[in-house]
């Protein structure tokens, strides 16, 4: 009997039940409150893209493509936009720069104190140091700023001028005049301290998640410490590294104040990072906002915009990186 | 010569265990393979294990057998010093490996674990390397340079029963194998650095019955050249492979070694009661 029913492919089938649920009332207000919360933050988001596409829009129609490819920054009359001319070439070159210079100033420092945290002390030291490292984090950027250009940036630009004495044949690290002060180098030296706590942190509790069973594997096989952390934990830990460091990059593309205090804005796209000239869009916005008038505030508010949308590049581009590797270390 | 009693290979002199002592090999006494002298295990405050002293002759299969809890799996991991990874932990006694003290002062841990390694109850292949990369992965941990890796490769995946399963797909991951294969590739991964002796901590608990069976067969074959300690649960198992049995048991305290002997003896005339109900599976 059934078998013949299983062989009639015609046979309609009987029409299937949704879902039916009567919720109660409760549970609607907290499903209102929990979706609004939601909403809200992405309407944020919105708003402030769309508040920089409104503001910015004038500049870009009239410079178009050439507020990304020029490096001239000159308000004009400062009524209109007629007669000035603006392009953000330089503060973005010099922005990406000095962030990723930062992020490989920070990365033997995040591998170095994630592993250290997890596999070298024992618990009580740790939640010292974690708590410690945690602290490192919330300090204001200004006080990095601050630091940056009082006590390391006579020390640093001593150390851009070896670097340049014995590597200057490098064409990156040439200078025309040999002043080091306030060089995007200098600038990452400080970026690249602040992103250290945030990016160990992630890190660090990516690698706390090693599987021991395969810690233990590696010392069996005769690994020392190191190899089985090479073996086991670097790339189980991958993923978590690479979304640290993306998160760190994220901040050092945004940072503001740190950089001011430190770099020497230029409107000229330059390479040489130990010279004291640099470009930086964060930066830029907040320097000349105070006294910019109507015509160069929306240039800023375009300015903005480029940085908004280079953050958020940056995070998708982070999103999916760490989405892929994750798989690959499962 | 309580002591004596535990004993796992009994010498001329000792008529205790041995029905008949036509077995045990002279050559294999001595100083060939491990020994244990008075082993005790702390965690802490708590005593595991009470003077546990056995020995393992070269090229033998010995099962330590027991309930859970007894200290069967921290006395093997005493014999390559892997207890030390667990906080608290500490030990008492001497372990020999071919005469040698492997907890002398100028011992090497990490060089002492290549001549013993082990495999574990769950298999822990590494998921970031490819089945090749495993089974070398020992010689890349110890800086081993070998001259011919690929017959080496090929020499350990044989030895471990997977070698004609795997032969065509060495580039793949680790992990796409089926449970019992990546307890082979462990096997095969402990094999690849040359060890003289294999420590196997229920090495099937986590398999079904024909990967079971495969183990086993490797195990057997295995124990021609090297000299191997299996934990292990299963009573049919202990029967199957190994030469020597010892029991171990807790009542309450630290575990002991209620009794030592040829796994036939074990099985089918055992000195102690205790022993006789745990492999009848009236308790355990």
């Amino acid at each position: 009997m059934s078998i013949a029913t299983v062989e009639k492919p015609t046979a309609a089938e009987p029409p299937r039940r949704s879902i039916t649920n009567q919720r109660n009332a409760s549970d609607k207000r907290f499903r209102a409150v929990v979706t609004s919360g939601a909403m809200f933050a992405f309407v944020v988001l919105a708003l402030i893209a769309g508040f920089l596409l409104f503001r910015g829009y004038e500049v870009f129609r009239e410079f178009g493509f050439g507020f990304l490819t020029s490096s001239t920054w000159d308000s004009g009359t400062g009524e209109s936009l007629q007669g000035a001319s603006y392009g953000v070439a330089a503060m973005l070159v010099g922005s990406i720069i000095v962030a990723l210079m930062a992020m490989i100033i920070a990365l033997p420092f995040v591998i170095g104190t994630s592993l250290f945290l997890e596999y070298y002390i024992g618990k009580k030291i740790r939640a010292v140091l974690v708590s410690i490292l945690d602290l490192m984090a919330a300090i204001p950027s200004i006080i990095y700023g601050l630091w940056g250009y009082l006590v390391l940036m006579p020390h640093a630009a001593g150390w851009a001028s070896t670097i340049n004495k014995y590597f200057g044949w490098i064409p990156i690290f040439k200078v025309d005049v040999k002043n080091f002060d306030a060089s995007p180098f200098i600038s990452a030296l400080v970026l690249g301290l602040m992103i250290i706590p945030i990016a160990s942190s992630v890190t660090r509790e990516v690698y706390s998640r090693a599987p021991q069973d395969q810690i233990s594997a590696a010392y069996a096989l005769g690994g020392s410490r190191w190899g089985a952390l090479k073996a086991v934990v670097l790339p189980f830990g991958r993923s978590g590294l690479i979304g640290g460091m993306l998160l760190g990059l994220g901040r050092a593309l945004g940072e503001t104040v740190a950089v001011l205090l430190t770099l020497n804005l230029v409107f000229k796209v330059k390479f040489q990072v130990l010279a004291s000239a640099g470009g930086n869009v964060a930066s830029l916005i907040a320097s000349r906002f105070g006294e910019a008038g109507p015509s160069e505030i929306k240039a800023l508010m375009a300015a903005g915009l480029v940085l908004f949308t280079l953050t958020l590049l940056v995070n998708f581009g982070a999103s999916i990186i760490v989405s892929r590797s994750a798989k690959v270390s499962q | 010569m309580e002591n004596d009693d535990i004993n796992l290979v009994v010498n001329a002199t000792n008529t205790n265990a041995v029905t008949g002592g036509n077995v045990l090999d002279e050559g294999r006494v001595g100083t060939n393979g491990l020994q244990t002298k008075g082993i005790h295990v702390w965690f802490g405050k708590h005593h595991v294990l009470e003077d546990i002293s056995l020995d393992f002759p070269a090229n033998s299969v010995t099962g330590l057998i027991g309930p859970s809890g007894c200290g069967k799996s921290t006395f093997l991991r005493v014999l390559n010093r892997m207890h030390e990874f667990i906080p608290g932990a500490a030990m008492a006694g001497e372990v020999f490996l071919d005469g040698e003290e492997i907890y002398g002062p100028k011992v090497d841990v990490t060089a002492m674990r290549l001549k013993v390694g082990m495999v574990f109850q769950k298999p822990n292949p590494f998921p970031s390397m490819t089945i090749a990369e495993n089974v070398l992965a020992g010689l890349k941990l110890a800086n081993i340079k070998v001259q011919d890796k690929d017959s080496l490769l090929e020499e350990c995946l044989t030895r471990a029963g997977l070698w004609k399963e795997v032969k065509d797909r060495l580039k793949l991951s680790g992990s796409s194998l089926s449970g019992g294969q990546q307890q082979r590739l462990c096997i095969a991964r402990a094999l690849a650095v040359k060890p003289k002796v294999l420590l196997m901590d229920e090495p099937c608990s986590a398999l079904d019955p024909a990967s079971t069976l495969k183990v086993e067969e490797t195990i057997v074959q295995l124990s021609a050249d090297m000299t191997i300690v299996v934990v292990t649960h299963n009573m049919q198992q202990a029967a199957r492979v190994s030469d020597f049995c010892a029991f171990f048991l807790s009542d309450g305290g630290p575990g002991q070694v209620v009794e030592a002997d040829r796994t036939a003896v074990i099985f089918s005339s055992p000195s102690d009661q205790r022993t006789a109900d745990y492999v009848q599976g009236r308790f355990g």
